[in-house]
C-alpha cells in the first residue's frame, strides 16, 4: 500500500517537477511571471483527448505535435505582449507587476475560450489503462509511461541547458541579465526563447497529464499556483530544485490524499508553502542574495 | 568609559566569499573614525551588518549597550543610528520635508503635526536646503540630494551616524562646506564612522582611522600614523592616486 | 483644515446624502444595479488602500468576500445582525494577519503567489468541511433584510471606507506607506517598522471586504463555495480599481461606475463569453491606460499649466 501511493506520489510529483520547470525558465530567466501558465496545460491537454478522441491519432504523437505549436505560441505571446512591458517597466519590480496583471488577464481570456469550446465538464479518456505490477504493487501503465516521459524531457532540458552554447546563454541570463549583454549574449532573444520553451514544456506536461488525470477548463489556475509553490521551494531558476521541490509536493499530496482526506491536498500544499515561506525564503536549493 | 559601538567578531559570507571576516572595533562617544580600504574590502557591507540592512553570520554588535546584530533595521535606527546610503536613495515621491518627516515621525523624536514640520524645516535649513522644501527630490542636483539624505538622517536625532562616502564627488568648495557640517555635527556630540575616500576628508575631521582589506582589519590608529603604515600602502597600491 | 478640504467635505455629504434616496426613486432592476456598483466600489476601494501605496497586488479580494458571505450564511438565522458582522470582521482579521505576517515581510511577488491561491484554498476547505461535518455543499440564506437596507448598509460601509481612506492619507501610516512604496530598505532605515504598516494596512482593507461579502450575502437567498469563492470577484475587482487608478483615493471608483455598466451589459449580451471580454477589456486596461483614470485626468489637468 504504502508502496504504491509513493509509486504514484513520483508519477504526481514528476509531472510537478516538469511544468515547475517551465515556469522556472519563464520567471528566473525571462522574468516574466506569468499566471496564465496553467491554461497552456489545460489547453494542451484538450488538444491531445481532441486528437485521441476526435481523430483518433495516439497522445504520444500529439506529445509531438503539441509543445511545438504551444513553442511558438508562447514565442509569439512574448514578443506581442510581453516584450512592451519589458520595454516600458522602469525598474524590475514595475515589470513584475505589469507582467502579473497582463497574464492575469490572458489566464481570463484562455480560460473563456476554452470554456466556450468545451464547457466546466470534466474529461478524460482511456489510454493504456491497464495496471502493470511492479515489485507487488500495482500501477496505471498509462501513469508509468506518463513519469518515463516526463524523466526524459526534464533530462532532455537538462542536457539541453548545460551542455550547448544557447543553454549557456539561457542560464547566464538568469543569473545577471546586464553582465549577459556585456558577453554579447542577446537578452531579448534568449528571454523570448526561454519562455517559448516553458510553454513547450508545459504543453509536453499537459498532454502526459491528460493521459491519466480527469481534467476541465477551470483546473489551469491549480497547475499554475503549484508550478509556483515548487519553483518558490526549488529557489527560482533552480532546475535540479525544482525537481526535488515537485516531488516532495507530488508525494505529500498523495499521502495526505490517501491517508488523510483528498479534500485536503491543497491545504498540504500550503501548509508546506507556508513553511518554506517561514523557514527558508529563498527555497531549498536558492542561495541568499546579497 | 565605555564605548558606543563595541564590534567583535563580526563576519557575513557571500557565496564563496568572506566578505567581512572576524572584524572587531569599537568607537567611543564624540569620536570621529574613518573606516577606509579599497574598493571591494567590505566597508559598506560593515555598514550594512551595522545598520540592520543585512544579518552578520557571527558575532555580536553592541550599541549603547543593546546587542543589535541581526536586529530589524527600524528597532536600529529608533535606537539612534542613522545612516546615509552610497548612492543616494531619497524617497522620490516624497517632498523634501516629507523625507525628513519619516525620521522625525518615526525615529527617537517620535514627532508629529505642526511641531514636527517646524522640525523639519530646521534639519533643511541646516544642510542647506531651507529654499527647496516642497521640492521633490528629482528636482534636486546630487548634491543637494545628498543633503536632503543627511537631513533625513538626522531627524532621527542620532547618536551614532555612518556615512557611506557622503563626501564623494563633491566640488572643492562644497567639500570644504561639507566638512565644515560633518565637524559641526560631531560638535553637537553626534559620534560619526564615516566610510571615505577623500584622503583630505580623512586627515582633517578623522580622530581615529580603521583600515579593512579583504574583510579584514588591517590597521587602526591616527590617520597620519594608518596612512604611513606599510601593509596600508600596499593594500592602497594602485589606488594612490585617489589619496 | 484648509477650505478647499472642508468644500470637499460638504460636497461629499450632499452627495451621500443623495445617494441615500436611490433606493427611493429606482425601481427593483435599478436597485440592484446600484448594490452592485456600491459594492464593487467598497471592494475596489478597499482594494486600493492597501495595493495603492504598497504596490502589492492581491489576487485574494473573493477570499475575503467568500469569508464574509459564508459567515452569514452559517450565523443569520441565529445571531442578531450587527454580532454576524462582528463575527465576520473577527475571522477576517485573524486570516488577513496569518497571510501578511508570513508573506509581507518577504517581497512582493510571494504575497502575490500566496493571494493567488488563498482563494481556492479557502473554498476547498470550505467544501471540505461542508461535504464531511455538515453533509450538506449548499445553504440557503434566509434573512429579513430587503434589498434597500442592503443598499443603505453598503453605503455606509463606502463612507466608512472613504473616511478611513482620507484618515490615513493624513496620518503616519500613510507617511510610512509612501516611504515604503518609494524604497523599503530606507524607510526601514527611518525608523519604519515596515512590516507592521503593510499588514495593518492588509488586515484593514480586507476587513471591508469581509464586511461587503456578509452583508450581499442575503442577496442571494443560496450559496454554495463555487458562487461565494467566484474568481470573478477578485478579477473584477482588480481590473476596476486599476481602471480608476489606484494612487489616488477616488480613483477606483472612477473605474467601478463605467466597468460596472458594461459587465451588466456583457454579461445578458454574451453570458458565454463573458470571461473572454472581460479578459480583453483588462488586457486593453493595463497595455493602454496603465494610471487608471485618475491619472489621465491629473495628466489632463497638468498640461495646460
Amino acid at each position: 500500500m504504502l508502496f504504491e501511493v509513493t509509486l504514484s506520489g513520483v508519477t504526481l510529483g514528476g509531472m510537478y517537477a516538469l511544468v515547475a520547470m517551465g515556469l522556472t525558465l519563464q520567471y528566473g530567466v525571462a522574468r516574466i511571471m506569468n499566471l496564465s501558465y496553467g491554461e497552456l496545460l489545460i489547453a494542451a491537454a484538450f488538444a491531445a483527448l481532441w486528437f485521441y478522441s476526435g481523430l483518433a491519432i495516439n497522445p504520444l504523437i500529439g506529445l509531438v505535435v503539441v509543445p511545438p505549436i504551444a513553442f511558438a505560441l508562447s514565442y509569439a505571446i512574448y514578443r506581442i505582449l510581453v516584450q512592451p512591458l519589458v520595454s516600458r517597466a522602469k525598474t524590475r519590480d514595475a515589470l513584475e507587476v505589469d507582467s502579473i496583471l497582463a497574464t492575469f488577464g490572458l489566464l481570463f481570456v484562455i480560460q473563456g475560450v476554452m470554456l466556450a469550446l468545451f464547457g466546466g465538464a470534466y474529461f478524460s479518456y482511456s489510454f493504456l489503462a491497464v495496471p502493470l505490477k511492479i515489485a507487488g504493487a500495482t500501477v496505471a501503465a498509462n501513469r508509468l509511461l506518463a513519469l518515463l516521459l516526463a524523466v526524459a524531457i526534464g533530462l532532455g532540458l537538462y542536457l539541453g541547458l548545460t551542455r550547448t552554447r544557447i543553454g549557456t546563454a539561457v542560464r547566464a541570463v538568469a543569473v545577471d541579465p546586464v553582465a549577459a549583454q556585456l558577453v554579447a549574449i542577446d537578452v531579448r532573444t534568449a528571454s523570448a526563447l526561454a519562455f517559448a520553451l516553458g510553454g513547450a514544456l508545459v504543453a509536453a506536461a499537459g498532454v502526459l497529464v491528460s493521459m491519466f488525470l480527469t481534467f476541465n477548463a477551470n483546473l489551469g489556475v491549480v497547475f499554475t499556483l503549484k508550478a509556483l509553490v515548487v519553483v518558490i521551494m526549488g529557489g527560482v531558476g533552480n532546475l535540479l530544485g525544482a525537481l526535488i521541490a515537485g516531488l516532495i509536493l507530488g508525494l505529500v499530496e498523495n499521502y495526505v490524499a490517501v491517508f488523510v482526506d483528498p479534500g485536503l491536498t491543497l491545504a498540504a500544499t500550503y501548509a508546506i508553502f507556508l513553511l518554506v515561506l517561514l523557514v527558508r525564503p529563498q527555497g531549498i536549493l536558492g542561495r541568499s542574495s546579497r | 568609559m565605555s564605548a558606543l559601538l563595541e564590534v567583535t567578531n563580526l563576519s557575513r559570507r557571500f557565496g564563496g566569499l568572506l566578505a567581512v571576516d572576524a572584524l572587531g572595533f569599537s568607537v567611543a562617544a564624540g569620536e570621529i573614525v574613518g573606516l577606509l580600504g579599497p574598493n571591494g574590502s567590505g566597508k559598506t557591507t560593515v555598514l550594512n551588518l551595522l545598520s540592520g540592512v543585512l544579518r552578520p553570520d557571527s558575532g555580536t554588535v553592541a550599541f549603547r549597550g543593546h546587542a543589535i546584530a541581526g536586529k530589524p533595521a527600524h528597532r536600529i535606527a529608533r535606537l539612534g543610528m542613522a545612516r546615509t546610503f552610497q548612492l543616494v536613495r531619497p524617497l522620490a515621491s516624497l517632498s523634501c520635508r516629507d523625507n525628513v518627516l519619516t525620521g522625525l515621525a518615526f525615529g527617537r523624536r517620535n514627532a508629529w503635526g505642526t511641531a514636527a514640520r517646524t522640525d523639519a524645516d530646521a534639519l533643511l535649513d541646516r544642510v542647506g536646503l531651507g529654499r527647496a522644501r516642497e521640492a521633490l527630490p528629482g528636482e534636486l542636483t546630487y548634491i543637494d540630494q545628498k543633503r536632503l539624505e543627511l537631513a533625513r538622517a538626522l531627524a532621527l536625532d542620532p547618536e551614532l551616524l555612518l556615512l557611506d562616502e557622503w563626501l564623494a564627488g563633491l566640488n572643492p568648495t562644497e567639500l570644504e562646506e561639507g566638512i565644515g557640517l560633518i565637524r559641526g555635527l560631531s560638535g553637537q556630540g553626534i559620534t560619526i564612522l564615516l566610510v571615505e575616500h577623500v584622503m583630505d576628508a580623512i586627515r582633517s575631521l578623522c580622530h581615529r582611522c580603521l583600515v579593512m582589506n579583504t574583510g579584514r582589519l588591517i590597521a587602526s590608529g591616527l590617520p597620519t600614523e594608518v596612512l604611513a603604515d606599510a601593509e596600508v600602502i600596499r593594500a592602497y597600491l594602485g589606488d594612490e592616486t585617489d589619496a | 483644515m484648509s477650505g478647499r478640504e472642508m468644500l470637499g467635505i460638504a460636497l461629499a455629504a450632499v452627495a451621500v446624502a443623495v445617494l441615500a434616496c436611490v433606493p427611493l426613486m429606482l425601481g427593483d432592476y435599478g436597485l440592484s444595479l446600484a448594490i452592485n456598483i456600491v459594492s464593487y466600489t467598497v471592494l475596489a476601494t478597499a482594494w486600493s488602500l492597501f495595493s495603492g501605496p504598497t504596490r502589492y497586488v492581491s489576487l485574494a479580494t473573493v477570499a475575503f468576500f467568500g469569508i464574509g458571505a459564508y459567515t452569514t450564511a452559517v450565523f443569520v438565522e441565529s445571531l442578531a445582525w450587527p454580532l454576524v458582522l462582528l463575527i465576520a470582521t473577527a475571522v477576517s482579521i485573524v486570516v488577513a494577519a496569518i497571510v501578511g505576517l508570513s508573506t509581507l515581510r518577504l517581497s512582493g511577488v510571494y504575497f502575490v503567489i500566496f493571494s493567488f491561491g488563498l482563494a481556492e484554498l479557502v473554498r476547498q476547505l470550505v467544501t471540505w468541511f461542508e461535504v464531511n461535518k455538515t453533509r450538506t455543499l449548499g445553504r440557503y440564506v434566509f434573512a429579513d433584510i430587503t434589498a434597500a437596507q442592503i443598499y443603505w448598509q453598503l453605503l455606509a460601509l463606502a463612507v466608512l471606507v472613504f473616511a478611513i481612506g482620507f484618515w490615513i492619507g493624513r496620518s503616519r501610516l500613510g507617511l510610512a506607506l509612501r516611504a515604503i512604496g518609494d524604497d523599503e530598505t530606507v524607510a526601514r532605515h527611518s525608523g519604519i517598522d515596515a512590516t507592521r504598516a503593510k499588514v495593518a494596512l492588509f488586515v484593514l482593507s480586507t476587513v471591508f471586504m469581509t464586511l461587503t461579502g456578509a452583508i450581499m450575502a442575503p442577496r442571494w437567498t443560496y450559496i454554495d463555495p463555487a458562487i461565494a469563492f467566484n474568481p470573478v470577484i477578485s478579477f473584477t475587482v482588480l481590473i476596476m480599481a486599476l481602471l480608476g487608478g489606484v494612487h489616488r483615493l477616488y480613483g477606483p471608483v472612477l473605474g467601478v461606475v463605467p466597468l460596472a455598466l458594461l459587465f451588466e451589459y456583457l454579461l445578458a449580451r454574451f453570458p458565454n463569453h463573458f470571461s473572454i471580454m472581460v479578459g480583453l477589456v483588462f488586457i486593453v486596461i493595463v497595455y493602454l491606460i496603465p494610471r487608471g483614470i485618475a491619472g489621465l485626468v491629473e495628466g489632463a489637468v497638468r498640461k495646460p499649466a
